[in-house]
């Protein structure tokens, strides 16, 4: 008998695994949904998958008469812009920064302890801060992402910079390459494939902190829109939202590890061609 | 014959410990040094000492005349035993690094007909360690042999006053390390290299080298073992080695 830890699904038996508890889930929410409404046809909490598709057409597809667009395009076009600023900023501050951190004793004297001090502060505390300095406007939404994330990838990339070998870096010395030589051709081509690992580790919390910030004060966006048909118990709104959420999620995430690979497969041994 | 690189003096001290003391040596410009000595003996940190990456704690280090500067530069080139070459830059990219450095200050690249002239350089040197038909291939592809080919050729292109060898050929299998000791003295006759190479075998040490450094501890205290530091034990010079 081999060991359970041996066994290892392949092909069409590991798609089957992969699926089959999605596949439980959505029957069990069917079974329990067809239930609820046997019991009480005017049922909220549970609501049908044909109440779901209705409340898609009208929010995805039909013109809002007082704003003038469609809800779910404008919600998600005001997110992915929120989501995408606070993120490129996070991103390009957290190379900058992470680049000197790891690679200059220098700079990591100076500001390591800023940095350390600032990733423990609850990003969500902040948010007061921000909505008092900065308005409630989109300014405070992107710098709460800002806040939130960059500190985590600053040290996740500081730390991996630190962590290339030294004999690579006196190496590269010894070839005659400057300090901006080594950040330039050592430590940055190979800080890349981390940042995006990073980045992609950083798209949950981004998205929770984007969800916070558009609940408490926004009139738009994917978080708002959530929170705000909650006062109607608007469940057929809410699950389908958060399921275009999740996908959006994931496509994300597919997208930036397919940059990686295709940009940097000396980083993905194994996975290469 | 001139002192290519010379030890007045020199000491080593970590606190109270004393690494190395009253070190004396010359070595001539065209000399193959091997250095051996048990664990702990120092022989890293003499390699680190004419690295640069260690300053004397006193004495002084010259180099071609000049004291030594306490920094890595391109007058002495290394070959360390892991590590040594750029896991993301393929062959031709690794060796091409120390030409575009030197060539392009701000961007580290070259480009157009100037890389053409380097890449022929790099080329040239990869066929000579071996490696003309791995030009595109990323180190992680390459054997354990291959990677130090390619780790000699990348520090050979400099031309440097000094090449460093740490251990180079430990991690390699017999067979292997048989071709990479033909191949490094060939080398080393062919571009009349000045040569140190620190290794734990002191078979290796005697077949390749021209002269046996032993580094020790001239002196003990078994109640304070740390008080005294290795110096060079031993000097032979091998005669009968031919020189190119």
């Amino acid at each position: 008998m081999r060991r359970l830890l041996n066994i290892r699904p392949k092909g069409a038996s590991r798609f089957i695994l992969g699926t089959a508890p999605l596949i439980v889930l959505a029957l069990l929410y069917l079974l329990a949904s067809t239930a609820q409404h046997a019991l009480n046809p005017n049922e909220k909490i549970l609501p049908t998958i044909g109440a779901m598709v209705d409340q898609v057409r009208i929010m995805a597809v039909q013109v809002d008469p007082q704003t003038g667009s469609i809800p779910l395009w404008q919600d998600t076009f005001a997110s992915l812009r929120r989501l995408g600023l606070g993120l490129s900023i996070a991103t390009a501050s957290a190379l900058i920064l992470g680049l000197a951190v790891g690679l200059l004793p220098l700079a990591r004297a100076g500001l390591g302890p800023l940095i350390a001090a600032v990733a423990v502060v609850p990003p969500i505390a902040v948010l007061p801060i921000l909505f008092i300095t900065f308005g409630l406007g989109e300014t405070a939404k992107i710098v709460l992402i800002v806040i939130g994330v960059t500190p985590f990838m600053v040290r996740d990339l500081a730390g991996h910079i630190a962590a290339i070998p030294e004999e690579q870096i006196v190496k590269g010395q010894t070839l005659g390459a400057s300090t901006w030589q080594i950040a330039l051709r050592v430590a940055l081509p190979q800080a890349m494939p981390r940042l995006l690992e990073s980045l992609r580790l950083s798209l949950g919390p981004a998205w929770v902190f984007l969800i916070s910030a558009e609940a408490i004060a926004s009139d738009v966006g994917l978080g708002y829109r959530v929170f705000l048909v909650r006062r109607y118990l608007a469940m057929d709104i809410i699950l389908p939202y958060v399921a275009w959420i999740a996908l959006l999620a994931v496509a994300f995430d597919l997208i930036l590890l397919t940059i990686s690979r295709r940009a940097y497969p000396w980083a993905h041994p194994g996975r290469s061609r | 014959m001139t002192a290519l690189l010379s030890f007045r003096d020199v000491w080593v001290e970590y606190g109270d410990k004393i690494v190395l003391e009253r070190v004396n040596l010359s070595v001539e410009a065209g000399a193959f040094v091997s250095i051996v000595g048990p664990s702990g003996a120092g022989k890293s940190t003499f390699l680190r000492l004419v690295l640069g990456q260690e300053a004397p704690t006193r004495g002084v280090i010259d180099l071609d005349g000049a004291p030594l500067r306490a920094e890595p530069g391109r007058d002495r080139g290394v070959v360390f035993q892991r590590y040594s070459v750029f896991p993301h830059l393929n062959a031709v990219e690794n060796v091409l690094f120390g030409l575009e450095c030197e060539g392009a200050a701000l961007t580290g690249r070259l480009w157009g007909p100037k890389r053409r002239t380097a890449r022929e350089r790099a080329v040239a040197m990869l066929e000579a360690v071996g490696l003309g038909a791995a030009l595109d291939v990323f180190p992680a592809q390459l054997s354990g042999g291959m990677q130090q080919r390619l780790a000699i050729a990348q520090a050979l292109i400099m031309r440097p006053r000094v090449l460093l060898l740490d251990e180079p050929f430990g991690a390699l299998d017999p067979g292997v390390r048989l071709d990479m000791h033909g191949l490094i003295t060939d080398l080393w006759r062919e571009h009349s290299l000045t040569i140190l190479m620190v290794t734990h075998d002191i078979k290796e040490a005697f077949k390749l080298g021209d002269r046996v450094l032993a580094l020790d501890k001239r002196r003990h205290d078994p109640h304070a073992p740390h008080r005294y530091g290795s110096t060079a034990v031993y000097d032979f010079p091998l005669e009968n080695k031919a020189r190119g």
